[in-house]
């Protein structure tokens, strides 16, 4: 053949765009994927969709599987990453062996207690138990600082890890944990106040406070009396949690700097409250906003010059019953955040709503029209437009692409400001948050306050970058990842 | 004596969408629900529901007939005559003692519960009518040509000749056993203004609703699950797939600035309204009978029936109009196959006097043949057994 020399390159160029668009599609999913209800699709359609996902690239792309627990994306994907890796086995090669292993173990010390536990729980129960798995939750336990505390908190899923791994335990640990409950007491402060608990409803408050909840129903303790006492043991995200109950009982109030909260969390906290309590303390919500905005900046610094957002706040964004309204709430935390890191802001909320001062007031009604808003953002002429929904546009459908692939053809040309659109939903039947179309780039977005690193990733699913650019800015931050702990 | 002609004048000629746009539709699977939005809303016609909870509903039409179907809630419709806002019911302040209530009895009867009533549409105070939604065209549709043979040929059994065509009876199936349709109406988005939606399964047209306030249309929305479908649809609702419509997209030669850019959008906003009415252009501006039922002030009550063609679509309806046109109400059930052709052959036996054989001629077929179509359509009954052997032996 004369032209053999071309065809392996076409080859090539073919196989790379292949490898390139799998795994921005894979990572791009890991950001808005849970195994949740959505408002379109199940949790049992969703939960197929992220599994096949997982196990597709864990057998084709294993290194950069692997890799993906470094690029910034959801609790619930990380936690799903390290379980397939420690069940498919350790890989042959050394080098690729280390690395995974230093990933897990760094993503494990970041992941909240809760899920590394239930993690473990998992691979008890799915009886995986391999020498790496057993090197893993034995290194976890080790570090933690108070086993004694995750022992109590984590009962069972403490137990189950700890036989899981025959790991050898603290003489009293294990007393506590493997044999029957007695009166005998033990040397150990806090496993001395549990058993103690058990009997008396004084020494109930020195514990944590899920654990003392249930112990306060078996001492009959009135709910308002338990709370005022439990307080101090709250942690910051229970006493949020907690802000309505404490309001639905009388006499107790629990203090919380609202400021204290993440971003994303404190906007759905914000949209939880009654439209008569949100519009009464607007003024101190919208302040404790913009506290929360500005230190998820300085965490993660982001400056712009001209930026426009397109908000949906269609009916969709009520979310599901698991995620009540967390498209919102993530589209509220974006334009906060943005605001702030903008020289000049505008937001284009879809459908408009009625001139308030406190775009907080905001709830999720109407339609999803999301090329007019388009058309008012891009008539501002920013430098970026930001556009924060689900991606379901449906008046009219598949509009809002053309108007952007138009405006760059025909009118905006060179000038044209970049567009990215944040979707916090997954979209389980085209595994990836769902896109506008072509010419928009989509990228899945957890929090909002992830909106400076999603702003990197932009460029990867606009399709401008090469695989190789792909792997340099996955390997950068796995590099960064494994070098920020040892410090 | 003079026989004086109803005053027909605003009465619809055709059901058209006046006032009203189609925004583009919404698509679950093989369902497609189309928002109808109205322009201007006025206050003056409210319409709330009022749920029944009883397995069968009897119905008293007059001395000698009855209706009985599940009914799963009845309508109430408050207006005013002067354009002033109305209230809907059941917002109001007002004592128990002078709401009359017109709904019956409901008893237990062990193995099912029944509410027997005395009236179809009964007026409950000066400016408040309760009619049971869809059963008002229903009742229309299954009394055509009740009365049975008006002559008495030989052909017609005794029982046909005494009774007419009782009992009557069709069956339906209720808008949960379609295939995506409860989905659908879970996930689609109400639009501020709408006031209506049209149902599409498989791209067919399943049934139009229309209320005349927005927020009367929120409360009702969910109604569409309960109502009565035919049952074709069921089966268009098996195979149906997801179908994506594509207007004409936006043409970059014709766009220069920002102003030709919205006016492309627009367009296509406009477009989506045309598409949506040619794919329903079997009820919107087709001629239809219609038939007053209950006139209320400024508003008329009517049921209507497209023509009966056995070959295309068919629907029946009701609707409130006001006196300048404006369709206020619009609830449309789309007839099946078997439905229409039962409707079409009766009136065609009606129209030639009730004799067989004009009829057969009408039709260019046999009288053999002819009875033979009327059987398998149901009608068997209507003939003498003998009649209907005679039949059988000379087609086998």
């Amino acid at each position: 053949m004369t032209d053999g020399k071309v065809q392996p390159t076409e080859r090539e160029q073919l196989r790379e765009r292949c490898e390139r668009e799998d795994v921005i599609m894979f990572i791009n999913s890991c950001f808005a994927a849970t195994r949740q209800n959505e408002y379109y699709t199940d949790l049992y359609r969703t939960s197929v969709s992220i599994e096949f996902l997982h196990r597709y690239v864990l057998i084709n792309y294993r290194l950069l599987y692997a890799r993906t627990l470094a690029a910034g994306i959801n609790h619930f994907n990380q936690q799903q990453i390290i379980f397939n890796l420690l069940e498919a086995g350790a890989p042959a090669d050394t080098k690729q062996r280390t690395e995974e292993g230093s990933l897990i173990a760094t993503a494990l010390r970041k992941l909240p207690a809760n899920r590394v536990y239930a993690l473990f729980t998992r691979l008890q129960q799915n009886r995986v138990n391999n020498r790496r798995t057993r090197a893993v939750i034995k290194s976890y336990l080790a570090w933690r600082r108070e086993p004694e505390f995750d022992a109590i908190k984590y009962r069972n899923k403490y137990r189950a890890a700890a036989a899981h791994v025959h790991s050898r335990l603290d003489t009293e640990l294990g007393r506590f944990l493997f044999e029957r409950p007695s009166q005998k007491p033990y040397t150990t402060p806090l496993l001395n106040q549990y058993r103690q608990a058990q009997y008396s409803a004084a020494a109930i408050y020195e514990l944590p406070f899920t654990v003392a909840e249930s112990l306060a129903q078996k001492h009959q303790i009135p709910r308002d009396v338990f709370l005022k006492k439990i307080e101090p043991k709250m942690t910051a995200a229970e006493k949020l949690r907690l802000q309505s109950t404490a309001a639905r009982t009388k006499g107790v109030e629990i203090e919380f700097d609202l400021s204290r909260a993440g971003l994303t969390k404190l906007a759905l906290y914000i949209l939880s409250l009654k439209q008569s309590e949100h519009a009464a303390r607007a003024e101190e919500l919208q302040a404790a906003l913009e506290a929360a905005a500005d230190k998820a900046l300085t965490r993660a610094p982001l400056s712009l010059d001209r930026v426009a957002t397109i908000l949906d706040r269609s009916r969709s964004a009520t979310g599901s019953r698991e995620k009540r309204n967390r498209p919102l709430a993530v589209a509220l935390a974006a334009s906060t955040l943005l605001r702030r890191a903008a020289t000049e802001y505008r937001a284009f909320w879809t459908p408009t709503q009625k001139e308030n001062p406190f775009e907080l007031l905001t709830y999720a009604t109407g339609q999803t029209a999301l090329a007019e808003p388009l058309l008012d953002a891009l008539e501002w002429r920013p430098d970026l437009i930001v556009i924060v929904s689900d991606g379901y546009e449906n008046d009219p459908p598949q509009l809002v692409d053309q108007v952007a692939r138009v405006y760059r053809d025909a009118i905006g040309k060179a000038e044209t400001p970049e567009i990215v659109h944040m979707n916090p939903v997954f979209d389980a039947d085209h595994y990836a948050p769902r896109r506008l179309g072509a010419t928009i780039p989509t990228v899945g977005l957890r929090d909002a306050e992830d909106i400076p690193i999603m702003l990197g990733f932009a460029k990867f699913t606009a399709g401008t970058a090469t695989l190789d650019e792909l792997e340099r800015y996955l390997a950068l931050r796995v590099n960064r990842m494994l070098n920020s702990d040892g410090t | 004596m003079e026989h004086k002609q109803p005053k027909t004048t605003d009465c619809l000629e055709t059901i058209s969408l006046k006032g009203l746009t189609l925004a583009p539709s919404q698509v679950l699977g093989g369902v497609r629900l189309v928002p109808v939005l109205r322009k201007q809303v006025r206050e003056d016609l409210r319409l709330t529901k009022r749920p029944y909870y009883e397995d069968i509903a009897a119905i008293q039409i007059d001395n000698k007939t009855a209706y009985y179907s599940y009914i799963p809630h009845a309508f109430i419709a408050d207006w005013t005559s002067d354009g002033s806002p109305a209230v809907a019911y059941g917002t109001q302040i007002r004592s128990n003692k002078s709401t009359k209530t017109s709904d019956g009895t409901a008893h237990d009867l062990g193995f099912m519960t029944a509410r027997v009533m005395k009236k179809m549409r009964a007026r409950e105070d000066r400016n408040r009518l309760r009619f049971l939604p869809m059963d008002v065209s229903l009742e229309g549709f299954l009394s055509l040509h009740f009365g049975g043979p008006n002559i008495i040929w030989e052909e017609y059994s005794r029982a046909a000749i005494r009774d007419g065509l009782s009992p009557r009876s069709e069956t339906t199936i209720p808008g949960r056993w379609i295939k995506g349709l409860e989905d659908a109406l879970r996930v689609f988005e109400i639009h501020t203004n709408q006031v209506g939606s049209l149902v599409f399964v498989g791209d067919a047209l399943a049934s139009a609703f229309i209320v005349s306030h927005p927020d009367d249309y929120r409360a009702l929305h969910e109604t569409l699950l309960t109502d009565d479908y035919g049952e074709l649809l069921y089966y268009y609702g098996l195979y149906a797939q997801e179908n994506c419509l594509d207007p004409d997209a936006i043409d970059v030669r014709r766009v220069r600035s920002m102003k030709d850019l919205r006016s492309e959008v627009a367009r296509v906003r406009s477009d989506w309204d045309k598409l949506h009415r040619l794919m329903s252009d079997n009820l919107l501006d087709c001629p239809v009978r219609h038939e007053m039922v209950y006139r209320m002030g400024p508003f008329q009550l009517q049921r209507f029936m497209t023509e009966l063609n056995p070959k295309a679509e068919n629907h029946i309806g009701e609707s409130i109009v006001r006196k300048n046109g404006t369709l206020e109400y619009l609830k449309t059930y789309r007839l099946s196959a078997a439905q229409c052709r039962r409707a079409y052959l009766l009136m065609q036996l009606a129209d030639s006097n009730w004799s067989v054989e004009a009829c057969a001629e009408k039709l260019s077929s046999t009288r053999n043949e002819l009875i033979f179509r009327l059987e398998k359509a149901g009608f068997g009954y209507l003939f003498h057994r003998h009649v209907l052997e005679e039949v059988h032996s000379k087609l086998r």
